[in-house]
Order: structure tokens, then C-alpha cells, then sequence
């Protein structure tokens, strides 16, 4: 089970290297930004495969902080500010659902 | 030209920290040890992106907007983990069998 | 000038602030609007903010804040690195537990300062809170000791002593 694993890791960076992920061309924020999307992807798989309940809410909560740091980088490269306003309120909407989440993993009600 | 240098440095050392915090959220083997590794990690990542920013930008709107959402995500995420951890210790969610000592479950049985 | 109505002008202040940070400071139209909500605000939560007399003077306490950031950002950069090296390691070597320590503190918002900086610092986690007792359950990704004591000295002193200064 755990060759299998290696295996697995290897192909995908076998394909990362094929589809010249780690080649430095053309602008490096877009590279980042790839960066921080493949990092989301792991999250993904936390939320779907996760064993219990509370390891999916852990990683709804963990994807929220990631979004502000990739709207931040993705203003940062159309020189808007207006993108900061989306990530902080992504950041607020996602402070208040994980509160939520903790409080119904709790069995308890919501004005408790 | 340095503060360009200095500004792109806080954030490939953010993104860096955000992939580390990632990689602990899939290899730690039950709920509260993932709660560490991602909460600091991904934190302080984002965190470094968006000081990165604001030194790249001045003390203009996108700079004050950053410095905003670092003091926000600096008071959020440990009460988010705190309200996590709490409430999966409350359902009875089993630590890993490497664990050695649990005083809170102890405190609460003689109760 | 009673306690309220002082905590209710800082809150107004700070609002402010904040919405000048958030808008255009140069169109009079915001300007208005936004002393206009930050008078809402301050006279609907206005009153959370100061609720004790502090004994210490305001300078003093501001500088030993800064002590605190400075302290608080260099023992992020070692949990930061204690985590990468954890997580990169081939065996993931950790040694999990939650412990029991004491503290010194009385007030709730100190409290909630040493509990979100414990959680942020190497290989610890604020499980609960207990405000009667003072005492904070701790989980610790490398337990060294089971004895209240030495898990006090060792992760609780690292900041007590300044929030001390800063709160009380």
C-alpha cells in the first residue's frame, strides 16, 4: 500500500515535469499562483477522502485562509485594488462558517 | 529596486510556508495534529504574501487593505482552531494510538 | 467622563480608521457616510472594549506591546520551521498528548491574547479554557513531561510574564 503511494507520487511529478511545471517562462506570478491552485488540490482531497467530520471542516477552514493569500497575489497582478475587498470578506464569510460548523459538530445550538 | 527584492522575497517565502502547511494537512495522522501543522503554517504564509504586498505597494489603498487582513487573520484562524479542536474533542473523536497522555479526558471523567 | 462613553469614543476612532482604510479619503461624500456608521457602530458595541481601569501608564503599555510583537513574530519563524522540518521528515517523527498547565492571569482578554499565541507557537494547541481554575488544556505535537509544573515553565512563561505587564 505504501509502494503504491510512492508510485503514485512519482508519476505525478513525472507529469508536473513533462507539462514543464518547474520551468521558469513568461511571467512568475503566474507560477505562484499555480503553486498555491496545486496546494488547494491536496485541501480537495482532505475534504473528500477525509475520515470523520471534523477533518473536513478543518480543511474548508485551511482553504479559506488560502483563497485570501491567492486573490492578494492575483490583485497584486492586474494592479487592482478591489480584489483585497473580495478576500477580505471571502475571509470573514469563511471565519464565521467554520464557528458554525464547530458549533453543529458540537451538537449545539446556534445562539448557545 | 530593493524593495522589490525585499517585497517578492515575503512572498515566495509565503507561498513556500502555504505548500508546508498543505503537506502536513495530507501527512498527519489524526485531527488536532493537522490543526497545528496547517493553522501555523498557512497562517504565517498568508500572512508573508500579504506584508509582501504591502511592501510592494506603499502606503496606498492595496497596502491598507493588506495590513487590515493580516490583523484579521491573525486574530481569526487560532480562534477557528481553538473552536474546532474543541468541539471534535466534545464529540468524541478518537486521538491516534501514538498518543501518550490525555489529562482533558482524565479531568472530565471525574467530573 | 465615565468608563462607557470613553470606550465608546475609541471604538468610534478606531472604526473610523478602518474605514478611511477601506475607502477614498479625498471624496467628502465617504467621509460623511463613514462618521455617520462609525457613530452606529459606536453606539450599538461601543461598550465591549475598556472595561476595567488599568493601573500602568498608556506609553508603558504600548511599548511593552511592541516587546510582545517582536517576541511573538520570532517564536512563529521556529514554529514555522519546527513544522516544515516535521512534515518533510521520511517517518513524521511526533510524539502527541494534551497536557494541563497554570497561569497567572486573571483577565478574559489576556487570556484570549496567551491562548491564540500558544496556539500559534512550536508544536502547541489551545484545547480549552478553564476560567475558574486558570488553567489551559494544551495539545502538544511532542510531549516531553506529564507534570503540571514543567509544561507550566516550559510552554506557559515564554509569555506570561509580559502579558502581565501589557493587561494588568
Amino acid at each position: 500500500m505504501k509502494i503504491f503511494r510512492w508510485i503514485l507520487g512519482i508519476i505525478i511529478l513525472g507529469i508536473l515535469a513533462y507539462c514543464n511545471f518547474f520551468v521558469y517562462k513568461g511571467e512568475i506570478i503566474f507560477k505562484l499562483i499555480n503553486v498555491i491552485l496545486f496546494a488547494s488540490l491536496f485541501v480537495l482531497y482532505r475534504v473528500i477522502f477525509g475520515p470523520s467530520a471534523a477533518d473536513r471542516i478543518v480543511a474548508v477552514d485551511i482553504f479559506g485562509i488560502l483563497i485570501i493569500g491567492l486573490l492578494a497575489i492575483i490583485g497584486l497582478f492586474y494592479d487592482e485594488s478591489f480584489y483585497m475587498d473580495i478576500a477580505l470578506i471571502w475571509g470573514l464569510l469563511s471565519f464565521i462558517a467554520s464557528l458554525a460548523f464547530a458549533k453543529i459538530l458540537e451538537r449545539r445550538h446556534l445562539d448557545d | 529596486m530593493i524593495r522589490e527584492i525585499i517585497g517578492f522575497g515575503l512572498i515566495y517565502i509565503g507561498v513556500v510556508f502555504d505548500f508546508f502547511g498543505v503537506l502536513g494537512l495530507i501527512r498527519l495522522p489524526d485531527v488536532y495534529n493537522r490543526l497545528q501543522a496547517a493553522t501555523k503554517s498557512v497562517t504565517f504564509g498568508t500572512g508573508g504574501i500579504l506584508l509582501g504586498i504591502f511592501v510592494l505597494q506603499g502606503f496606498n489603498n492595496f497596502g491598507f487593505k493588506a495590513i487590515l487582513g493580516i490583523i484579521f487573520i491573525f486574530l481569526a484562524s487560532p480562534t477557528a482552531a481553538h473552536a474546532i479542536s474543541h468541539a471534535s474533542h466534545r464529540s468524541n473523536i478518537k486521538l491516534d494510538e501514538k498518543t501518550v497522555v490525555d489529562q482533558y479526558a482524565e479531568d472530565n471523567e471525574n467530573k | 467622563m465615565s468608563l462607557k462613553n470613553r470606550s465608546r469614543i475609541t471604538v468610534f476612532f478606531l472604526s473610523l480608521l478602518v474605514w478611511f482604510a477601506l475607502t477614498d479619503i479625498t471624496n467628502l461624500q465617504e467621509v460623511i457616510l463613514g462618521i455617520i456608521i462609525a457613530i452606529f457602530v459606536a453606539l450599538i458595541a461601543g461598550h465591549f472594549l475598556i472595561t476595567t481601569e488599568k493601573r500602568k501608564h498608556i506609553f508603558k503599555r504600548i511599548g511593552y506591546a511592541l516587546l510582545y510583537i517582536i517576541k511573538f513574530l520570532w517564536e512563529i519563524i521556529k514554529a514555522n520551521v519546527h513544522v516544515a522540518y516535521l512534515v518533510v521528515h521520511p517517518k513524521v517523527p511526533i510524539n502527541p498528548g494534551i497536557v494541563k498547565i497554570k497561569t497567572k492571569l486573571t483577565k478574559e482578554s489576556a487570556m484570549t491574547i496567551l491562548a491564540n499565541s500558544i496556539t500559534l507557537t512550536p508544536g502547541t494547541l489551545t484545547v480549552d479554557i478553564n476560567l475558574e481554575k486558570q488553567e489551559l488544556y494544551i495539545h502538544c505535537i511532542d510531549v516531553h513531561s506529564k507534570k503540571i509544573e514543567d509544561n507550566t515553565k516550559d510552554i506557559g512563561n515564554r509569555f506570561e510574564k509580559i502579558l502581565m505587564e501589557v493587561f494588568e
